[in-house]
């Protein structure tokens, strides 16, 4: 079960996983789960905060120009040198 | 019947063919190059591509066309209701004796037409439900691929890069396009179905937000953002568009159609990503009350066990009857044992020097061995009721381990006190054995009823004395006594 739970959060966007955390803290903030439960949410939690942190750090800038080629669109590295 | 004799006139005599092809003439060599000012009429278009249509003021009307191969090439063409400045030249249909102007430029006829142009256009393309707020797509809140259609040299992309960057750094596909003049139009049109045209997974993403953006410039510059193909393209695009072309105060047709209108460039950038240390930020703090919700859910736990732990009898409540118990034992210890000594005592005087203080002594051994039995009953007895009640105490609940752990320590500590204080009270005993005192060489004087006699002048009324040593006891007479001779002793 925790194997599979990994998997669905790795899959999960970045406000997909944000909005079933904050939709766990406001249950867990209530305090009607039982301790088990309780317990079970605040890991899936952390795991959901993990995922988004991992996604946060991950951004890099990268631009890229489109070029219409007679294979189709590709692309080449933008650079602005012709200003 | 006189005959109207009409007097020949030499004005020559033309057929219509050839009066028609003489004001042809004139007219077209008289007004070869006009420029008109008109409100449009009806205007058709012909299958050829020619366009028909009017221009007139409040008082006359001309004729206008404008040819296939000219109307392909204008800017504006006539609308309904627009005034324009047309060039052209007259000339003339002969077949139904009409002039008209054949137009090779048309533009609209100053701001004011312009505008009005504009809201034609918008009401028109309203009208069809193309800016409907239903129609509009929700930005992605962190897209993973920003498509960026606009120039691709300038302040306009350096701006947008920039902000993204430092925004939250992304995947950006730039798509260069003119952004001003006849091709404009076209070349954005091209591009926003270009990038709708790509696959998610293709090698080139396709982007899940676009963004659609030209610098300030005049409403001329800025005219292909108003070109219905380019309103239309947005209008129809799958992937969410931002429109950012020229300054705040500008709005071009695009901007109602695209799903979300940023006031500039940048702002375009800001509004196509959140701020990665803002976010950074909220997930700490979401975090945090996450973590304080758990704590909050376990300190009511441990209430909870505390409230079915407080039902227990407490580890004092328990020993409590003992500790009583043991204290009334000890306080009537004391005086059991001191009125012992004063048992003893009034023993010894009562045998005199007919018995020993060994027997005494033994006497004392006696009650001491008594004393010790007392002792080990009592430890016995408590131990017997604690241990009997740790055994009920143990068929409760598990979670009441730890108190029963201090419960037996403090049984502990409470018998050894007990040994402590009972050991202790046997050295007092020991200490008030008289036989010791008696040893250190003093000696205790009794008169011949073996009453203690404790002062000289109790000595001086009595007779004998007998003085007890602490070997045997001896009987002296008492003499006369000189007031000086004071004290026997």
């Amino acid at each position: 079960m925790p194997a599979t739970d990994e998997i669905d959060i790795k899959s999960l966007s970045f406000e997909a996983a944000l909005r079933e955390l904050e939709e766990i803290t406001r249950s867990l903030e209530t305090g009607e789960a039982s301790l088990e439960d309780s317990i079970k949410l605040f890991e899936r939690g952390s795991a959901l905060k993990m995922h988004c942190d991992e996604k946060l750090k991950s951004a890099q800038m990268r631009v890229e120009q489109i070029v219409e080629t007679q294979n189709g669109i590709k692309t080449k590295p933008y650079s602005d040198d012709k200003n | 019947m006189p005959v109207l004799n009409q007097t020949p006139s030499n004005i020559p005599e033309f057929s219509v063919s050839e009066l028609s092809g003489a004001i042809k003439k004139t007219l077209e060599n008289g007004f070869s190059q006009v420029r008109v000012r008109a409100e449009c009429g009806r205007v058709t278009i012909a299958k050829s591509g020619h366009i028909y249509f009017d221009l007139k003021d409040d008082k006359a009307v001309i004729n206008a066309i404008i040819w296939a191969g000219t109307a392909r090439n204008l800017k504006t063409k006539p609308e309904e209701g627009l005034e324009v400045i047309a060039t052209g030249r007259i000339t003339t249909f002969e077949g139904q004796s009409r002039y008209q102007i054949i137009i090779d430029t048309i533009e609209p006829a100053g701001m004011g037409a312009i505008l009005a142009q504009l809201e034609e256009r918008r009401k028109k393309l309203a009208a069809e439900g193309l800016f409907d707020e239903t129609r509009k797509k929700a930005i992605p809140y962190l897209p993973k691929t920003i498509g960026v259609i606009t120039s691709p040299t300038g302040a306009v992309i350096r701006d947008i890069l920039h902000r993204i960057t430092e925004r939250f750094p992304s995947h950006i596909l730039l798509w260069g396009v003119l952004v001003q003049g006849d091709k404009a139009a076209a070349q954005i049109v091209h591009a926003v179905e270009g990038f709708n045209a790509l696959s998610p997974n293709g090698e080139t993403p396709r982007p899940d937000l676009l963004i659609v953006a030209r610098g300030g410039g005049s409403i001329e510059d800025l005219w292909c953002f108003n070109e219905e193909s380019v309103v239309r393209a947005v209008a129809a695009s799958e992937i969410p568009i931002i429109s950012a072309v020229g300054h705040e105060t500008d709005t071009t047709l695009i901007d109602y159609a695209a799903d979300l209108r940023a006031p500039t460039p940048t702002g375009a950038a800001e509004k196509a990503v959140p701020v990665r240390a803002e976010l950074d930020a909220y997930l700490s703090s979401v975090e945090g009350r996450l973590k304080s919700a758990l704590l909050r859910r376990l300190n009511n736990a441990k209430l909870e066990l505390n409230a079915i732990q407080s039902n227990f009898p407490k580890g004092q409540d328990l020993f409590a009857y003992q500790a009583q118990q043991l204290d009334n034992i000890e306080l009537r210890l004391l005086p059991a044992l001191q009125s012992q000594i004063s048992k003893a005592n009034n023993l010894f005087a009562k045998t005199g020097t007919k018995f020993g203080t060994h027997l005494l002594g033994q006497d004392l051994r006696l009650k001491k061995q008594n004393l010790s039995a007392l002792e080990n009953r009592l430890a016995q007895g408590v131990k017997s009721t604690l241990r009997h009640e740790i055994i009920k105490i143990e068929r409760q609940k598990d979670a009441a381990t730890q108190v029963f752990g201090r419960l037996s320590l403090a049984f502990k500590q409470n018998t050894n006190s007990l040994t402590v204080k009972l050991d202790s009270l046997g050295n007092r005993l020991n200490i008030l054995d008289y036989k010791n005192v008696l040893k250190r060489g003093f000696a205790l004087v009794q008169d011949k009823n073996n009453q203690i006699i404790k002062s000289a002048e109790a000595a001086k009324k009595a007779h004998e004395l007998n003085i007890i040593f602490a070997d045997s006891g001896i009987i002296a007479q008492i003499k006369p006594q000189k007031p000086e001779q004071g004290n026997l002793f």
